[in-house]
């Protein structure tokens, strides 16, 4: 166990499946000679050589589509996009084909593709640098969706969505490259697709956040605890696709209450989606209706104090979560 | 301009004559080939009409000789990746019709499980990698096959077929360039049939010599006719040759014609009888047919007789397509991922009925009653009474509902 930066955490994540497997291969915008916009493919491409860490020209769309199409043919693309928003270009490759093909197709081919990218407000880019759209993969059947928080959930996460066979959206976060976590040593480190972590154990109220907003529940979870006299168990889905859902009712079904976070946007959100879920699965269970904490409805501002106050904080956390106690 | 039947405007490509004979056997195995495309095209728009088949049915008759001329000069492992009009690849690269057709009906025994259907079609085994539904949506695709011959060391080559309407996509420009860059063996072929849908050339294309729209991005272009068979086989093969030995991606531009609408939904107002007719003088088959004859390959009757064969042949496609059972509802969830041995979560969350429970599930579960009673309503026969009607029905206007107006 070593602690290290989440940036870090994927780079050795990346680099021990490309050790591990010639049949992985990197390709994405400036991830070589310039070792990647946020430095994760770090010493990448002298290691491994341009032939499987390959610099791309500005062809989102295409290069995401030639990920498919190794993947469909024996190789296994990690396709790097510099941010969420740029993935908007690449949807055609994505939705229409990374997700169908398997199906369309009959079976007949799988689609071994991770295309990672970061999300997430807070370093003022502005409206085309900043959104949270695992909503929008989310909603997608046919692709995998992750969402990790932590450096040693980037590092075994990622290791899982290369070795599956699924195609897979590798959601990272730009506040968390820098921080730090212990992470495992070991190469075969995996964390496993659809299995949520329990970031603390509580029995008053169920937090769940999702991506960067898993930390911002945990540090609401301790303010609850100290200001409020409030227990509060914080779950951290990890994936989005495939869901834990049952470790999520698990914690409802004993706290009786749910508030869920987000950084993205209200409608169609993961929150939406969830609470549905939960209504439909636990309802008897719900002392008080859901809450939820999401990003404002609005195109992400550049100025920052207009940033900070489109995305979820702490306050806004505990006050949901005070909310559903108060309902009673 | 491209809207007269001109051969080859002569810019480029193989020089000098006809494209040689290939041995006789060779050359009466392409006569079939295109026959069995022409007779399985007209037998499905025909069963299009009595509503056998749904959705929207792109027909390539007349555009014959592109299929097969390319589809030959293909190695076993070379890949064949196309569009929305591909039920004549798949067959040219040896799907049974029988397959394709089940696919056309939505049958369980189609190429692709009845999930793809028209625009769909897919054969692993065959390395035919699919018809694609989005226009330039294949290009990528093609090029990633490439990479993956790159990456894995073959000498595998990759034969990408779009039409002129995706050169105008944005895919065509990324594409072009990275394989240029990348240096992969990639031979993309544009169907110049002289429409995007129903707009002509001219009015969608700044640049219609087409052949030259890679030049820029680094990629040389060719051209052959489209019209002839022996021609698109010789200058795909040295496309491919070029492309698998030198590592050079080639554009090669297939002059040729569709004779029937865009799809069976196109009213066709966009173009003249006379020009239809102009184009069918250079029908394909008729042209291998006759040089066959000329050259004493194959007789008058020889030629009836393959055409005749071909046609048996969809009859029995068509009679296995009826025989093969829908796809099961319990199998509504399959495919959608592969289940691994990961946690298997809630891959697919199933709403359809009370309840939430997991879509891989569906085949252990009893199907709900009403979607059971939804499922045999529509398994029993098409058109049943209170159906929506296709929007083919809708577009289509009466004078080419079974093709006609360009014959």
């Amino acid at each position: 166990m070593a602690v290290v930066r989440y940036r870090e955490a994927l780079n050795q994540a990346l680099r021990e499946e490309l050790a591990r497997d010639e049949r992985v291969f990197l390709m994405g915008e400036d991830i070589g000679v310039f070792n990647g916009a946020y430095k994760v493919t770090a010493g990448l491409l002298e290691e491994f050589g341009e032939a499987r860490v390959r610099d791309t020209p500005i062809s989102e769309n295409t290069i995401v589509g030639m990920g498919v199409g190794a993947a469909m043919t024996g190789t296994r693309p990690v396709v790097e996009l510099m941010t969420i928003n740029f993935s908007l270009l690449a949807m055609d490759q994505i939705v229409n084909h990374a997700a169908h093909i398997r199906y369309m197709f009959g079976g007949q081919v799988a689609v071994p593709l991770v295309v990672r990218m970061p999300q997430g407000a807070g370093h003022q880019l502005g409206p085309t640098h900043s959104h949270s759209f695992e909503a929008l993969y989310l909603h997608v059947p046919g692709l995998l969706v992750a969402v990790p928080s932590t450096p040693a959930d980037a590092k075994g996460l990622l290791k899982s969505a290369i070795r599956d066979d699924n195609p897979v959206i590798f959601i990272e976060h730009e506040y968390l490259y820098g921080q730090r976590g212990d992470v495992p040593d070991d190469g075969d480190h995996l964390v496993p697709f659809g299995k949520a972590a329990v970031r603390r154990e509580g029995d008053d109220v169920t937090i769940v956040g999702i991506s960067r907003m898993a930390l911002t529940a945990a540090r609401a979870a301790d303010a609850l605890a100290e200001q409020h006299d409030v227990s509060a168990e914080v779950i951290d889905p990890r994936t989005l696709r495939p869901l834990d859902l049952d470790t999520i009712l698990a914690s409802v079904r004993k706290t009786n209450r749910c508030v869920i976070v987000e950084e993205g946007w209200p409608h169609g959100g993961v929150g939406a989606n969830l609470a549905a879920l939960i209504q439909e699965q636990a309802f008897d269970w719900l002392d008080a209706p859901i809450g939820r904490v999401t990003g404002a409805d609005v195109p992400m501002p550049y100025s920052k104090p207009l940033e900070q106050i489109a995305f979820p904080h702490e306050p806004q956390v505990v006050d949901a979560a005070l909310a559903t106690l108060r309902d009673v | 301009m491209a809207t007269t039947p001109a051969a080859r405007r002569g810019r480029s490509g193989a020089a000098g004559g006809p494209a040689p004979l290939p041995d006789p056997e060779a050359a009466r195995e392409w006569l079939a080939t295109m026959q069995l495309i022409r007779r399985f095209e007209e037998r499905a728009g025909e069963l299009y009409a009595k509503a056998k088949i749904g959705g929207f049915l792109h027909l390539a008759i007349g555009e014959e000789a592109t299929i097969v001329g390319a589809a030959r000069a293909l190695r076993e492992h070379d890949y064949l990746i196309s569009t929305y009009r591909s039920h004549g690849h798949a067959i040219a690269r040896g799907t049974p019709p029988e397959a394709v057709m089940a696919e056309l009906f939505g049958k369980e025994g189609g190429c692709s499980r009845g999930r793809g259907g028209s625009m769909h079609m897919f054969d692993l085994d065959r390395r035919f990698m699919g018809g694609y539904g989005i226009v330039g949506g294949n290009l990528p695709i093609a090029a990633g096959f490439g990479l993956s011959a790159e990456l894995l060391r073959t000498d595998d080559a990759t034969l990408c077929m779009f039409g002129d309407g995706a050169s105008n996509q944005g895919t065509f420009g990324e594409t072009m360039n990275l394989a240029a860059l990348w240096r992969l063996p990639v031979v993309f072929m544009v169907t110049n049939n002289q429409f995007g849908m129903g707009t002509a050339l001219e009015r969608h294309s700044a640049v219609t010599d087409l052949q030259r729209k890679g030049e820029g991005f680094g990629v040389p272009g060719v051209e052959c006719d489209g019209m002839d068979v022996a021609d698109t086989y010789r200058v795909i093969r040295d496309a491919l040759k070029q492309a698998r030995e030198e590592r050079r991606p080639v554009l090669v531009e297939a002059i040729t014609y569709r004779f029937r609408g865009h799809s069976m939904a196109d009213p066709e107002e966009y173009r003249t009888r006379e020009q239809v007719a102009e184009w069918r003088k250079r029908d394909p088959i008729g042209l291998w047919a006759a040089r066959l004859v000329e050259d004493g390959v194959l007789d008058e009757a020889g030629v009836r007789a393959s055409d005749e064969a071909a046609v048996a042949r969809v009859d029995e496609a068509v009679a296995f397509a009826d025989a093969s059972p829908f796809p099961a509802p319990e199998s509504l969830y399959d495919d959608v991922y592969v289940l691994g041995d990961q946690v298997r979560g809630w891959y697919s969350v199933d709403e359809r009925g009370p309840g939430v429970h997991r879509g891989e599930d569906e085949r252990e579960r009893p199907v709900e009653a009403s979607v059971r009673e939804e499922y045999d309503q529509h398994a029993a026969g098409p058109h049943e009474s209170g159906d929506a009607p296709r929007p083919a029905d809708e577009a289509q206007g009466e004078r080419n509902h079974d093709g006609e107006r360009g014959g």
